[in-house]
Formats: structure tokens, C-alpha cells, sequence
């Protein structure tokens, strides 16, 4: 298990998701091998490594598209999968799965919108068939949303009429029309020609500004820079360095950190 | 046409129009012999093209097309998602049924369900309890047997439909808290019908003339109805050629319906949709070419 510095002292209210010794094995590979961290409210934390280094898992596994085999994970407060009765843990039912889902926001790295659904189509869904949103006032937030986007006249297009750029902005309207108390970003320009990269990464920045707790997978080391509160170096399944940008760019720990950025950068 | 265009003399195709022409001729004497063979007995096909009695197995026929299909898309969605749950009973059930229903032949399943009595004479549950010779008429053991029969293969059908959707799509629904029924219900099979429809269009074909196997439990559908009438009459050749007319017929109302269908599902898959026939004969009319780009 690694441990490192503590950040300064949070209230347990502060802590959005909290790991702690988190394992994760897809058969005989083990992808993650203990991963603790903290992630306070409020707080932009970057995720970044190395291909296969466990980033993404570790993302999928902090609303439970991927189960973890061993250690601990909350959000807010709340066990992850699990419900805990003394020392018994109890696997969560499907519906309450689904209750946690709905409050952490994910946006993917090939943006996974519905073909079927107009742009608009695409984000109403989910409040309407699972918070139960009337259709009109789920509608009327919708546009706001695309309008914040900056694709209000594209609510009506379908997925594969937009542009990846546009995609993934609705992918990110899709998500925050539920609301989400945490949003999680997988690599979501790694998908995109470099010209569409900016205009992801201003909606992004715009969120990360109004106080929106996320953690982002991504290669973006300008993003990093200007944007995260603190960068996470994963290594193997581990992570092995955790500072604010300036630190992490300026004065990097680990050789490995400094392998990775010199490739990088 | 700009001034700067090219104009070239097209290329010559003297193999083309040799053997368009030999199609031509090989078509035109065919159709001689249609017209002036009199074994044909072209009148009596017109005598009897419109008559009730054909008129009612044709009736019989798409009833036990269209309600056999509805039962057999059913029973496949049913299927195919049974097929794909994590209970492995569920899953090893939809498996058996399959194996079964595919591996015996129509006609034999036919046959069973109208002899179904000798294994059930009644049907129910203790004091609750019907005789099977008044609920299992002709009409319903062939409902059953094609229906049943159906279920089978469009279980396989709508399962492919399933896998063809990205699993992405799933992914996403599930990590905006959408239950794995909804995500099935309400993102996978609306994205599987693209897959899904084609072959069913085919089903739907290969239904109807199925159909005409309950021929041998005395179901008065199309064909039985006119071997009724050539038993009687011998006239057997017309009458064949009266039911095939109009089990072509059908069919091609169906191939009809299933382009109009398969539109309507792809029209999210691509920018400018298929042109409808009607559009595309529009576009071939002289002075309208420029349309096609």
C-alpha cells in the first residue's frame, strides 16, 4: 500500500471519493495493486500514466462499472458496491447501484452517445426515465445545457451528424443533466483530431471553475497545468506521485514521473 | 454542365447489349409459350382468381402469417434477452428451447400440436380444466406451431442484433444510473432493429409460405384452398398458378413494407437516407440526372 503526505486536513464532508488499498484483478493480471487516495470537494485531481498503467480502471471502478476485488472506495461518504454492518460487507442491489450511478457524471473516451437519439434525445433520457423528471421541464434544462455547450442549435442533430468535438460536448451535457455531485473524465480528447481538442477542454475548464469536483484520465498536460488542483501519477497499478501542477511539473519526485513527462512533454 | 467540363465519348460495350439482347429473347419466348401454351388455361385462372373460397384462404393465410410472426418476434425478444442474463438457469432454458425448436422439423411440430390431445386430453390446472379437442382446434395448433417455431430462430436473429451494439452504449446508459432493464428496453434493441429488421423482412417472407405446410392438418389457408377446388374440379395447374400469383403478390407488399421499416430504423445511421424507389425513378427521368448528385 502506498501513502503519501497527507493533503492538508478535510473534514470527512470535504472527501468526495476516498480509496483506500484498492485492488482490481481482470483474471490472473492484476491492474490495480492497492491505490489510496483522497479527492476533497470541489477539487480537479488529473490522472495521468502510462498506458495500462490502471488509470482508467481505477476511474471505472469510482461508480462501479468495474467491481473491486480488494481495500475500500467511498463517494461522499458512501461505500462504493457495498453496504458495511459491523465488520460484514453486504454487495449492494442493483437499484441502489444504479442510485449511485446517477449521482457521478462519466464521460468517455469515444463519447458512447446514443446513435438512436437526437443530441437533445440524448440528454433528457436520463432524467426523464431515471430521476422521473417531467419531460418539459427535463427539455427546458436540456437546452440550457446546450446552449452552456455552445450547441444550442444542434439539439436536434443526431450523433453521428456532429463533429467529435460537438459529440463529446453533448457527452458532457448528457452527463451533467443529472445533476452529478462528481464527474469523471476518461480521456476525453484522446478520441478527437487536435483541432477539436480546445473546445472540450473550455467546457471543462468553464465546469472545473464553478466548483465541480472531477477527476480526469488525460493526456493533456496543458489542462494539467492550468486547470488541476493536483496531478496523480499511476505507475503499474500504483500510484507513485501526487502533488499540485507546479510541484508535480516543476520539481517531479519519481524517475518515473520524469521518464513519463520527458516523453510527454 | 460547366463549359470547363470534360465531355468524352463514353465507352463501348458490345458484350453488354449481346447479352441483353439474348435475355430479351430467351424472356419473350417464354413468355410466348405462357400466353399461347392453352394447358396453361389462363381462363380459369381468371375464373377463379377472385373467388370466395380463394379469396378466404388468402384471408387465412396472412392471419396466420402476420399473428404467427407477432408471437414469434415476441417469444424471440423474450428469448434472445433470457439468453443473455447472467442466471445461467434462465440462460440454459432459452438455450434449450432453441435446440429444440430448431432441431425438429415445422412439419413435424405441425403435426404434434394438432395431435397434442393424445398426449393432454385436458388442459388446466387441478378442478380448473378444459377439454384439449375444443381448445386446440386446426387454427390454433397451427398458430402454435408456427409461432413456437418462429420464436426459435428469431431468438438468434434478435440476439445478434443485441451483440451488434456497441458495448459502449450500454456502458454509458448504465453510468447515468439507468437499470440493466432500461438500458436494454430503452438504448440496446432501438439500436439492434437495424441489425434485427432485414432478416425478419426475410422471416416474415419465409412465413408466409410456410403457411402452406398446415395444409396437412386441414387448415383452410391458401393452398389447401385451392387443392379443395381441384379435387373436385381437376383444373389442378391454374389453380397452383392462382395461388402462386398470389403469394407472389404478398410477398412483394411485404418486400415493400420491409424497405419503408428498414428506413425508418437506419435514419439515424446515415446523413442523406436511402432514396425510396418512387424518388430514385423520379431522378431517371430525362432532365433530372443532376438530382442524383
Amino acid at each position: 500500500m502506498n501513502s503519501f503526505p497527507a493533503s492538508p486536513p478535510a473534514a470527512a464532508g470535504d472527501v468526495m471519493v476516498k480509496a483506500e488499498g484498492v485492488h482490481k484483478r481482470f483474471g490472473p493480471l492484476e491492474v490495480l495493486k492497492g491505490v489510496s487516495m483522497e479527492v476533497r470537494r470541489g477539487e480537479v485531481v488529473v490522472l495521468l500514466g502510462a498506458s495500462g498503467s490502471g488509470k482508467s480502471t481505477f476511474l471505472r471502478c469510482i461508480n462501479h462499472l468495474e467491481k473491486i476485488d480488494a481495500g475500500r472506495l467511498w463517494v461522499d461518504g458512501a461505500l462504493v458496491g457495498y453496504r458495511q454492518v459491523g465488520d460484514k460487507l453486504y454487495e449492494l442491489h442493483d437499484r441502489d447501484i444504479c442510485r449511485h450511478r446517477a449521482e457521478v457524471g462519466m464521460v468517455f473516451q469515444r463519447f458512447n452517445l446514443f446513435g438512436h437519439m437526437t443530441a437533445l434525445q440524448n440528454i433528457i433520457e436520463a432524467p426523464v426515465q431515471v430521476l422521473k423528471q417531467p419531460k418539459a421541464q427535463a427539455i427546458e434544462r436540456a437546452r440550457q445545457l446546450l446552449e452552456r455547450v455552445g450547441l444550442a442549435d444542434r439539439a436536434d442533430h443526431y450523433p453521428n451528424q456532429l463533429s467529435g468535438g460537438q459529440q463529446q460536448r453533448v457527452a458532457i451535457a448528457r452527463a451533467l443533466a443529472m445533476s452529478p455531485k462528481l464527474m469523471l473524465f476518461d480521456e476525453p480528447t484522446s478520441a478527437l483530431d487536435p483541432e477539436l481538442v480546445g473546445e472540450v477542454l473550455d467546457v471543462m475548464k468553464a465546469l472545473a471553475r464553478e466548483g465541480m469536483t472531477m477527476v480526469v484520465v488525460t493526456h493533456e498536460m496543458g489542462f494539467a497545468r492550468e486547470v488541476a488542483d493536483r496531478v496523480v501519477m499511476m505507475h503499474e497499478g500504483r500510484i507513485i506521485e501526487s502533488s499540485p501542477p507546479e510541484q508535480f511539473f516543476g520539481a517531479p519526485q519519481h524517475d518515473r514521473t520524469r521518464q513519463f513527462l520527458s516523453k510527454i512533454l | 454542365m460547366r463549359p470547363d467540363d470534360i465531355q468524352a465519348i463514353p465507352a463501348r460495350h458490345p458484350g453488354r447489349w449481346v447479352a441483353a439482347a439474348a435475355v430479351l429473347i430467351l424472356g419473350l419466348a417464354l413468355l410466348y409459350s405462357f400466353i399461347t401454351n392453352p394447358r396453361f388455361e389462363w381462363g380459369v385462372v381468371g375464373e377463379y382468381f377472385f373467388s370466395t373460397r380463394v379469396l378466404h384462404g388468402l384471408w387465412l393465410t396472412i392471419e396466420l402469417t402476420v399473428i404467427s410472426m407477432l408471437i414469434g418476434i415476441a417469444l424471440g425478444v423474450l428469448l434472445a434477452v433470457m439468453r443473455l442474463s447472467l442466471n445461467p438457469m434462465i440462460a440454459g432454458a432459452a438455450w434449450f428451447y432453441i435446440w429444440l425448436f430448431r432441431g425438429t422439423p415445422v412439419l413435424v411440430q405441425i403435426l404434434f400440436w394438432f395431435n397434442i390431445t393424445a398426449l393432454y386430453p385436458n388442459i388446466g390446472i387441478g378442478a380448473w380444466s378444459l377439454d384439449a379437442n375444443n381448445l386446440i382446434t386446426p387454427f390454433i395448433a397451427a398458430i402454435l406451431a408456427l409461432g413456437l417455431n418462429e420464436g426459435a430462430y428469431m431468438a438468434e436473429i434478435v440476439r445478434a442484433g443485441i451483440l451488434s451494439v456497441d458495448e459502449g452504449q450500454s456502458e454509458a446508459g448504465s453510468a447515468l444510473g439507468m437499470t440493466r432493464l432500461q438500458v436494454m428496453r430503452r438504448i440496446v434493441l432501438p439500436q439492434a432493429m437495424r441489425v434485427i429488421v432485414p432478416p425478419t423482412g426475410n422471416e416474415a417472407i419465409s412465413m408466409l409460405k410456410t403457411t402452406s405446410l398446415v395444409s396437412v392438418i386441414a387448415v383452410t389457408d391458401l393452398l389447401y384452398s385451392v387443392q379443395l377446388i381441384y379435387a373436385a374440379n381437376y383444373r389442378t395447374i391454374p389453380l397452383l398458378l392462382v395461388a402462386s400469383i398470389w403469394y407472389l403478390i404478398v410477398t412483394t407488399v411485404l418486400s415493400i413494407g420491409q424497405f419503408y421499416i428498414e428506413r425508418y430504423f437506419g435514419r439515424s445511421a446515415s446523413r442523406n437516407p436511402r432514396a425510396t424507389p418512387w424518388q430514385r425513378l423520379l431522378q431517371w427521368l430525362p432532365g433530372r440526372r443532376e438530382r442524383l448528385q
